[in-house]
């Protein structure tokens, strides 16, 4: 098999970039679950853990370098452990 | 074994066989947090009561300890396709020093607990009730395969530092650190989402 | 085309010398025939744990075991079919054998990863089996290994759960390699569209794998957790939902079903038009379906669970998706047919094979479709019926497949032709056997007969009677088929390139191999 594909290489700074904003997620998550918001604290909190690993996916993991056939399985394994919750609640939650 | 044609390198399949062991050990976690789910939900006032016994603090260190961690292994292969050999070899061992760190908080972490009585079947749980021993039960369990992943990825970046130095390892043929990398963020995420499950729902 | 004068792959001599060319071999292969024998293997002994079900039930109460043994064979017999043979079986054999030949490779893409799943499944099975020479009462919680029983018993569940934990790594490891090698190693020209239908169910089994067995892998875990940490998560007295458990055990074990089921009906999809002689009917159709049945599988494990105390909502989702589920299966059946339809059929061994498959698929399917509906699944729930049709299902449908498959691709694998006249006559032996084994079933369940007792009523005597004759029937039937393939491998006649005609890659190359399969790539146009 020919080994013609040129690897990106991602600069230390968008790294750093990314870095920076999880750590702010982090701080801003432990913050926002201080106050006392009842059941939209942890919807919230999980909310930004959703949104810290989309950026360690699509930049740490190269998915947004990639070629799109990763990112299509990736969401594909999302949509389907996500299902399989909701579908797995269908006996608890209603 | 018998066969020097299988001696091919392809990048892209084995990026590729990475992933799909990345899905499996995502649907692996999977089944626990339908577990942690559907607990939480039976048990919603008994797991805010126990996750009040957590350290936030320590938490937030660990959590950032594995993101910084993260952000060194994805530059070592950044320098390794820029031919600093040097660097990568730096870059790999801080990462593996923050791995360490992070299970030595974790071992604090847990043996402060097991001071205080709570694991499971331990008389100061069985006081509390069934919520409480839930939570500490998947507590323990989840927290437990999560180190036992970082381990798996501590070796696997030792022998990265080790083919790095031994020159198996540059910037032609850099996949194996690449799924490194991969294995190491994989054990980032599962984190990022333990991390608000058990520390931040007081 | 003649056959290749390299040496073929049962010749080639490697670097290690009798029993270790094979046990350490990468040969795709060689592998294949690895799991063949250890497969058939663990196939007899539970063939024959079955048999002795079936001759226990041959009269009402105690005719040759106690309730005790009779709980513990039927878990055994539950463990090695499902776990050693059927979840593994068509992969592992002739995906191994045949997938990378089917595609134009050379071998898979970790050809020592293909041979750490063997020994993976070698370990697996060992440690599994060792459950039933350790000291204490060997595992009677059938296979489901259902909550809290699977850790209240005081038998050995350990080893069983731990055995089948690593049967897991084995199938997951299998169906990883599969996938990366139909991604990065199709021949030159060969898109994903012109790729055969084997592969193709090949590849949707191999996500099913990959994606529903790490649940199993986690399940089993917890309960060995529970069983050794005291932790709860399924058990009640410490606030766990032992339906939970039933949740997640059927998350995997409903794909599973389809991880046995697809590669069977890939393989009738290569069988059929060859002796129809005819190209398949609606490709596209099957590869769809292929990948539908694939993805609509997970979300219909809650119809195993219909009298566990599901809420109404779930009942209701699970019963409509049962019935989704049935119609990929169904575009299948009328694809076959359809290519059947205006062929020109030459009935040998193989298609005898494959059109008793759609038979007896057939009335498993239609069976299901039964159970599927919530209000007739409550009369039915955890009777004879249930087993009637899963037995027509997963034995009906991988094992005739298989057969089917052994016996079309047997020429290749070994070079030499079977004994034709044995190999009809040990099909009809075993395909009335079969039919005479689990036609009373459906009977006896729908009269109330529950299933995975050692005892019952008299009414229900002869019908049991019928069923167990059935079984010997069908063992007879099985001898003459092992033996005529087994003495065929060593003095059969010499088979040639291509001895049925068929239009696939692996009838292009010498019977047997050689050792990487082509002399040269092929280039497809």
């Amino acid at each position: 098999m020919e080994n013609s594909e040129e690897h990106k290489i991602v600069s230390f700074k968008t790294y750093l970039i990314i870095l920076v904003s999880l750590i702010c997620f982090t701080l801003l998550s432990v913050f926002v679950t201080k106050i006392d918001l009842g059941n939209i604290s942890i919807i919230v909190a999980l909310s930004i853990a959703a949104i810290k690993s989309l950026l360690v996916f699509s930049v740490f993991m190269h998915l947004y370098y990639d070629k799109k056939m990763y990112s299509i399985m990736v969401a594909g394994v999302i949509l389907l452990m996500t299902l399989v919750l909701i579908i797995t609640f269908l006996d608890y939650g209603f | 074994m018998e066969q020097d044609t299988h001696d091919h390198y392809d990048h892209e399949g084995s990026k590729l066989g990475m992933w799909l062991f990345i899905f499996t050990e995502l649907l692996f976690f999977g089944g626990l947090f339908i577990v942690y789910g559907v607990s939480r939900y039976k048990n919603g006032i008994a797991f805010s009561m126990s996750a009040e016994e957590l350290d936030v603090t320590i938490g937030t260190v660990n959590t950032i300890i594995l993101l910084i961690s993260s952000a060194t292994i994805a530059m070592s292969i950044s320098s390794i396709q820029m031919k600093k050999a040097k660097l990568t070899i730096a870059l790999l061992s801080v990462t593996l020093i923050l791995g360490i760190i992070f299970l030595i908080n974790k071992y604090f972490e847990w043996g402060a607990k097991i001071d205080h009585g709570l694991y499971p079947g331990s008389d100061v749980l069985q006081q509390f009730g069934n919520g409480e021993t839930l939570f500490f039960g998947l507590y323990y369990f989840m927290t437990g395969l999560h180190a036992l992943h970082i381990i798996i990825g501590m070796i696997f970046i030792a022998v990265m530092i080790v083919k790095v130095r031994n020159g198996k390892i540059h910037a032609d043929r850099f996949v194996q650190l690449e799924n490194a990398g991969l294995y190491w963020h994989l054990v980032d995420i599962i984190w990022i989402f333990l991390f608000p499950l058990f520390y931040l729902i007081a | 085309m003649s056959n290749s004068n390299l040496p073929n792959y049962l010749e080639y001599k490697g670097k290690y010398k009798g029993i270790f060319a094979w046990i350490f071999s990468t040969d795709h292969k060689k592998i294949g025939l690895l799991y063949l024998y250890s497969i058939m293997s663990f196939f007899i002994v539970g063939a024959i744990l079955g048999l002795l079900m079936k001759l226990e039930l041959i009269a009402p109460g105690k005719t040759i075991m106690e309730a005790k043994s009779y709980n513990a064979v039927f878990t055994m017999h539950g463990i090695t079919m499902i776990f050693l043979i059927v979840v593994p079986g068509i992969p592992a054999i002739f995906g191994n054998f045949f997938l990378p030949i089917l595609i134009g490779a050379k071998d898979v893409f970790y050809p020592k990863l293909n041979l750490l799943s063997w020994w993976l499944y070698i370990i697996g099975a060992a440690i599994a089996l060792s459950s039933q020479f350790m000291n204490g009462a060997s595992p009677d919680t059938g296979w489901t290994f259902y909550a809290p029983y699977s850790f209240r018993t005081q038998s050995n569940v350990l080893p069983a759960l731990i055995g089948a934990f690593v049967l897991g790594f084995s199938s997951i490891l299998t169906g990883l390699n599969f996938i990366v090698t139909m991604h990065r190693m199709r021949a030159p020209g060969m898109g994903w569209f012109k790729m055969p239908l084997f592969p193709w169910t090949l590849y949707g089994t191999a996500w099913i794998q990959l994606l529903a067995t790490p649940v199993i892998g986690i399940t089993l875990l917890m309960v060995v957790a529970e069983r050794v940490l005291n932790i709860g998560f399924f058990d009640p007295a410490l606030g766990g939902d032992p339906v939970l458990y039933q949740h997640l055990f059927w998350i995997y074990s409903h794909p599973a079903v389809y991880i046995m089921i697809l590669p069977a009906m890939g393989v009738i999809s290569e069988v059929i038009p060859t002796f129809a002689k005819k190209e398949i009917f609606g490709y596209n159709a099957i590869v769809i379906s292929t990948l539908l049945i694939a993805f609509v599988g997970y979300f219909v494990w809650g119809h195993h669970m219909f009298t566990a105390g599901m809420s109404e909502t779930s009942l209701f989702a699970f019963s409509f998706l049962t019935f989704l589920v049935a119609i990929p299966s169904a575009i299948k059946i009328f694809n076959w047919l359809a290519t059947l339809y205006k062929g020109s059929i030459v009935l040998k061994t193989p298609m005898y094979w494959a059109v008793s498959f759609l038979f007896v698929f057939m009335i498993g399917g239609l069976s299901g479709l039964v159970l599927g509906a919530m209000a007739i699944n409550v009369h039915l729930h955890d009777t004879a019926f249930v087993v009637s049709h899963f037995h027509f299902i997963v034995f009906g449908g991988v094992g005739f497949a298989f057969f089917a498959g052994i016996h079309y691709w047997f020429p290749k694998i070994y070079g030499k032709m079977y004994d034709a006249w044995w190999a009809d006559t040990g099909w009809i032996v075993f395909f009335f056997g079969f039919l005479l084994l689990y036609t009373p079933m459906f009977y006896l369940g729908i009269a109330g007969m529950p299933r995975r007792y050692y005892d019952y009523v008299p009414e229900f005597h002869f019908a049991n009677i019928l069923s167990s004759f059935g079984a010997f029937i069908m063992i007879a039937g099985l001898v003459i088929i092992i033996i005529n393939l087994f003495r065929s491998a060593k003095n059969g006649e010499k088979a040639e390139v291509s001895p049925w005609g068929g239009q696939t890659l692996e009838w292009t190359i010498s019977s047997p191999p050689i050792l990487e399969n082509f002399e040269e790539i092929p280039e497809i146009k």
